[in-house]
């Protein structure tokens, strides 16, 4: 059990803070630095006690964007805390968190900041300006007409040819996740869907609609993260003391034979004499996998899961690869209310990216946030009861994994 | 007199200018016999390969729909659309003799609703878009059974 695990392999979580998803076109330092101002609240902590800071760093905001960390650190007002600025797209949150994780574990500092916020622009992700004819990002939109929502719907498409799943199914996880936000006061969306709202809303990439794909929004997530004795030392305030227990940032195994974006093609397996080509478990499943091996847990201990649900569909793909029920299961898992709150394992209690849109570097913070309160019991309005083990599972482009587990 | 027809990307296809059927060109490297599309020139993505000499190659003409949808919406630059905007589908395509999936735009004319997961189709090279009296091309797939682009009864 969590409670066995050695605290040489654990952080605590002293304080978890976000700013509310929207769109508003202000500058992403402002969410970042609210969110770190309500972390350190949390915590009871000031930002002169941070020793590091963690920067998760967005490519749509120019210089500042791409160096977040000294960024927020100079908005905090300059310190000389550590610094570090990471990039790993969607699963950037989770690799500032993994670098303030292994600062903390080396014994290099006690207690760290992690922040990521962003400012998105309206409508698709589109690639960074510029002809760049050697960046596949630039290309598949040049050449293919190819948004991210196509590729979720390849997926999407995939499952209905193989496991009969149905777009009300997939509609039911929008239905799903928008009752879960409802009381989500960061949530960007906070209104109840139907299921015919859902199928009446106009095919963005067949077979998925308007209101299954997560839109881009603004936002911002942060974390403060202790060792074990400084938490015990600083240790204040009745809630349970929540703890990382694992942090998963593989890359894909080769031949990686599921197709993913923004690539044109998967590896070849002709090589390996391993599995054919497209029947191969690919990169998803082997996330949460390591996060799990890492903890010395597995699915079975986990009481909720924040996944990234970029699309309806995707979510269900996630049960599967985050090992809540085997392949083709999903839609049972999901007619059968085991994903809802009230159910066996609630999955996007929070509402997920369907009421939250995507502030990338935010969101693998967010969903750990969204953690840290569901194990405290401080959800309010959305709480699973009696949580004692979450699970986030997340993927950045070109390969970054992202998985932390929590536990109290 | 005719548009002049151009690749709208250097070395990734050919053409089918000289009569021949048009194909992707891939790589396959020396070393272990890996596929890469598009070719890889530099390094083997195997890992237990360090090969530094790679073939190119046409990559297999036909596979089967590995998944498939469509773009309903106008895609943002760099892509440009036709005006009026026109849908068009895309397909994931498994290569059985490279062992990899490859994606690609579907001609113009077919919907999803033509489409099955499995079915069988051929590369085509058609135009992606026109300016200044060029045609660029890009490959596209054609479902056997479809009508070939330009040739519409």
């Amino acid at each position: 059990m969590p409670d066995d695990k050695p605290d040489d392999k654990k952080v605590a979580v002293l304080g978890a803070g976000m700013h509310e998803w929207g769109k508003w076109g202000r500058p992403f330092v402002e969410y970042g630095l609210a969110a770190a101002r309500d972390a350190l609240a949390d915590a009871g902590l000031g930002w002169r006690d941070m020793q590091f800071v963690s920067g998760a760093d967005t490519i749509r905001n120019g210089y500042p964007g791409f160096v977040s960390g000294a960024t927020f650190a100079q908005a905090l007002g300059w310190t000389g805390a550590r610094v570090s600025s990471v990039y790993a797209a969607c699963a950037s949150g989770a690799v500032a968190i993994a670098n303030a994780r292994a600062q903390i574990l080396a014994g290099l500092c006690d207690v760290a900041l992690v922040v990521g916020a962003d400012t998105t622009p309206k409508g698709f992700f589109a690639p960074v300006g510029g002809d760049r004819k050697d960046d596949p990002d630039w290309l598949r939109f040049h050449l293919m007409g190819a948004t991210n929502p196509t590729y979720f719907a390849l997926y999407a498409r995939r499952r209905m040819d193989r496991f009969g799943a149905t777009e009300e199914d997939f509609a039911q996880v929008k239905v799903k996740n928008a009752r879960h936000g409802l009381a989500n006061p960061y949530a960007r969306y906070r209104k109840e869907v139907t299921v015919d709202e859902v199928l009446s809303s106009p095919m963005v990439a067949d077979p998925l609609r308007l209101l299954e794909i997560c839109a881009t929004s603004d936002g911002g997530a942060a974390l403060v993260l202790s060792s074990m004795e400084f938490a015990r030392r600083h240790a204040g305030g009745a809630a349970p003391l929540v703890t990382i227990d694992a942090v998963s940032t593989v890359t894909p195994t080769f031949p990686n034979t599921v197709i993913e974006m923004p690539n044109f093609s998967t590896d070849s397996a002709a090589s390996t004499g391993g599995p054919e080509a497209g029947t191969a478990a690919g990169f998803r499943p082997s996330i949460a996998t390591a996060a799990y091996a890492e903890a010395g847990i597995g699915p079975e201990d986990v009481s909720l899961a924040e996944v990234y649900d970029l699309s309806s569909a995707l979510e269900l793909d996630w049960y599967e690869d985050i090992g809540l029920c085997g392949e083709g299961e999903a839609e049972k898992l999901l007619r059968d209310g085991v994903t809802s709150l009230g159910g066996r394992v609630p999955v996007n209690p929070s509402g997920g990216l369907s009421c939250f849109g995507e502030a990338i570097p935010a969101q693998a913070i967010a969903q750990v946030c969204e953690c840290v309160w569901q194990l405290r019991g401080a959800a309010t309005g959305h709480q699973v009861e009696g949580a004692t083990v979450a699970v986030t599972a997340n993927q950045g482009l070109f390969g970054h994994g992202s998985s932390v587990l929590l536990s109290r | 007199m005719a548009p002049t027809r151009v690749p709208a990307v250097e070395g990734w296809f050919t053409t089918g200018n000289d009569g021949a059927a048009p194909a992707l060109l891939g790589s396959r490297c020396e070393g272990c016999g890996t596929f890469a599309f598009p070719a890889e020139a530099s390094y083997c993505r195997n890992p237990d390969c360090t090969s530094t000499s790679f073939e190119t190659v046409e990559l297999s003409r036909r596979g089967r729909i590995w998944s498939y949808t469509d773009a309903r919406y106008q895609p943002p630059p760099p892509y440009r659309a036709a005006d009026p905007y026109v849908p068009f589908c895309l397909v994931a395509v498994e290569l059985a003799a490279e062992k990899l999936v490859v994606m690609g735009q579907v001609v113009a004319g077919v919907t999803v609703d033509e489409l099955t997961v499995g079915d069988e189709v051929e590369l085509v090279v058609d135009t992606l878009y026109t300016e200044d009296g060029c045609d660029y091309l890009v490959w596209k797939w054609r479902p056997l059974g479809a009508t070939a682009p330009g040739q519409e009864a």
